[in-house]
């Protein structure tokens, strides 16, 4: 009887580890997790050509989601194999570029520069990252500049009076270093000088950034679109509200596209795939990932 | 007969198999460490590694990263000292009672809820501090940046998941107390307190001493649980007003914390760094366990 409830206990104990959203921190190997119950509607069709090989490498912010593409893409296709590498964005165009890779990933846009050194990459945007700056629910602030958010995070303004807020302290959430989200984040917001405070609190997963958030007074934190929920404030930025239509007609200012790049028009098995994560099936992997669709 | 001895030696080899495999798992492990974190002391160099306050990893611009581990050092000392100034008195009482006073159905109640305890995932510490510890600390001190996070939450989570270690080694220490020692002290007219803290306390001091030092083991090696109210600041910590006390609401990252905190995408010499943090880290835990040998060989009581 003990030992029922002991299994009881650890079960209910997982369960709501697993609805705290800190699932990707207890296991962060890519090993194939449970397939999700939507799997019978994403299901990729079989396609013709078999027995090939696709490698991508590039983005460590695309490399998860092309991961996800992958598993459900070759469910359907056994004869079929995916490799996805990292390296980072400028390694992803310079791969597809170069030819060292079947598909270069790309989490930013790409460079007038890299597509005069490469004239004939061709590049299928497969979905868009939005990044809002979310506030304690009980903070009076509801739009700041994209200014202030970065001498916010910075360290360099450090209550909430400057910003039309109360005499509070501003308490610093963040995501740990290296992380695809804030790597964005810094790109788009903090640029190349400012750099994030060390006084600011770090935690490894969207998922604890909003609890955290959530449960700090006075705390600001960035957050995945995907993240987005009642227990958080997501504010505008310059005057734009963080919705996923604002994100899309490109008036939210902190989004940024995820791209794979080929060499010349993709073909055979490269090309079914790109048209799998582009096609209804795959879009609606790109949402559940938590990232926004393109089509 | 022939068959059984056969047998016989043929389990003999099995069982020396498995001792073996455990030592050599230990060493590659070491040896996997060591080669992943040599990049990082070449780069780095040993000293500035160690005695550097500054960690900027800077994916993009290697030349201006920074990787000194000074204040995740000083703050694993200083969570693992708080884990020990409130696991310790708590698990040798809880020890003490369970071996000594306890009466028979109290003892089948506690010793359960004890195992209990060290069955409970990490992660299920770890969010029970973050959602209801964290805001109560912030509550109760009311120190300005002060937001639950940091050194007493931390400490408060590893003093509980290190005292079954505690309470299991105490126990088992004082209970190997041979009989004769309680019966002789009680016979010369001592109170049973009395027999516990001049009779018992001594005899069962090695073993009570083991089980501080493989607490600290613990509490020095722990993650999930730690790195979720911890804050994991990169800033050296400091006390955050004039009362040095303070320490201990202030925010930190730990040794393990910088490990798991970075691993998911470090590269280069960033990911070196990490593997060489938990050089460090290994050489600390080696360091308290084999002071936990000495001790146990050292302190054994002889009469």
């Amino acid at each position: 009887m003990r030992r029922i409830s002991l299994v009881v206990f650890i079960l209910v104990a997982m369960l709501v580890t697993a609805c705290g959203g800190t699932t990707p921190t207890v296991a962060p190997t890519t090993a194939p997790t449970a397939v999700p119950e939507t799997t019978e509607a994403t299901e990729a069709a079989p396609v013709a050509e078999s027995g090939q090989h696709i490698s991508v490498a590039g983005s460590t912010t695309v490399q998860p989601l092309a991961e996800k593409l992958a598993e459900v893409f070759v469910a359907a296709n056994p004869d079929v194999k995916i490799d996805v590498a990292g390296g980072g964005s400028s390694a992803g165009v310079k791969a597809a570029g170069d030819g060292t890779a079947d598909i270069g990933a790309a989490s930013r846009e790409i460079k007038a520069e890299e597509k005069t050194t490469y004239p004939d990459i061709v590049i299928f945007e497969i979905a868009r990252d939005g990044i809002a700056v979310v506030v304690h629910p009980e903070v009076p602030v509801d739009a700041l500049t994209t200014d202030q958010v970065r001498d916010i995070f910075a360290g360099n303004i450090t209550n909430w009076s400057e910003v039309g807020g109360e005499n509070q302290p501003i308490t610093v959430i963040s995501r740990e270093e290296g992380s695809g989200t804030r790597g964005a984040f810094e790109e788009m917001v903090m640029g190349e000088e400012a750099a994030i405070t060390d006084k600011a609190i770090f935690q490894d997963s969207n998922g604890k950034v909003r609890t955290t958030v959530a449960s700090t007074p006075n705390s600001i934190a960035f957050l995945s679109f995907g993240y987005l929920d009642d227990s958080v404030y997501a504010v505008a930025i310059d005057g734009v509200e963080a919705t996923e239509a604002n994100a899309l007609s490109g008036a939210y200012p902190v989004v940024r596209p995820l791209n794979m790049i080929t060499k010349g028009e993709p073909t055979g098995v490269v090309k079914a795939w790109l048209d799998f994560i582009l096609s209804d099936a795959g879009q609606a992997i790109v949402k559940e990932q938590g990232y926004l669709a393109v089509k | 007969m022939k068959l059984t001895r056969t047998v016989d030696r043929t389990i003999r080899y099995l069982l020396l198999g498995s001792a073996l495999l455990s030592v050599f798992i230990v060493v590659l492990i070491a040896i996997f460490t060591l080669i992943e974190a040599l990049p990082a002391f070449r780069e780095i160099g040993l000293v500035d590694f160690l005695l550097n306050p500054v960690w900027h990893p800077l994916p993009d611009d290697p030349a201006n990263s920074e990787f000194g581990i000074l204040g995740m050092i000083y703050a694993s000392i200083i969570v693992t000292a708080g884990a020990i100034i409130l696991g310790v008195p708590l698990g040798i009482g809880c020890a003490v009672f369970l071996a000594e006073i306890a009466p028979e159905a109290i003892h089948k109640l506690v010793r359960p809820a004890v195992e209990l305890l060290a069955g409970i995932p990490s992660v299920v510490y770890g969010l029970v501090g973050m959602v209801w510890l964290v805001p109560l600390i912030r509550d109760l001190f009311q120190v300005p940046d002060n937001q639950g996070f940091g050194f007493l939450a931390s400490s408060i989570v590893l003093a509980v998941m290190i005292l079954p270690t505690i309470i299991n080694i105490a126990e088992d220490a004082i209970r190997a107390v041979p009989e004769s020692y309680r019966e002789g002290a009680l016979a010369l007219g001592s109170t049973h307190w009395q027999t516990i803290v001049n009779v018992i306390f001594p005899a069962a001091r090695s073993g009570i001493v083991a089980a501080v030092i493989l607490g600290i083991g613990r509490a020095l090696g722990e993650t999930m649980a730690m790195v979720m109210v911890i804050g994991n600041s990169t800033e050296f910590p400091v006390p955050l007003t004039a009362n040095p006390l303070t320490i201990f609401l202030a925010r930190g990252r730990t040794l393990t914390g910088n490990v798991v905190m970075g691993l998911n995408y470090a590269a280069g010499v960033h990911r070196s760094a990490l593997f060489a943090t938990g050089v460090v880290l290994f050489l600390m835990i080696m360091l308290v366990n084999g002071m936990a040998r000495v001790i146990v060989k050292r302190w054994s009581y002889k009469g």
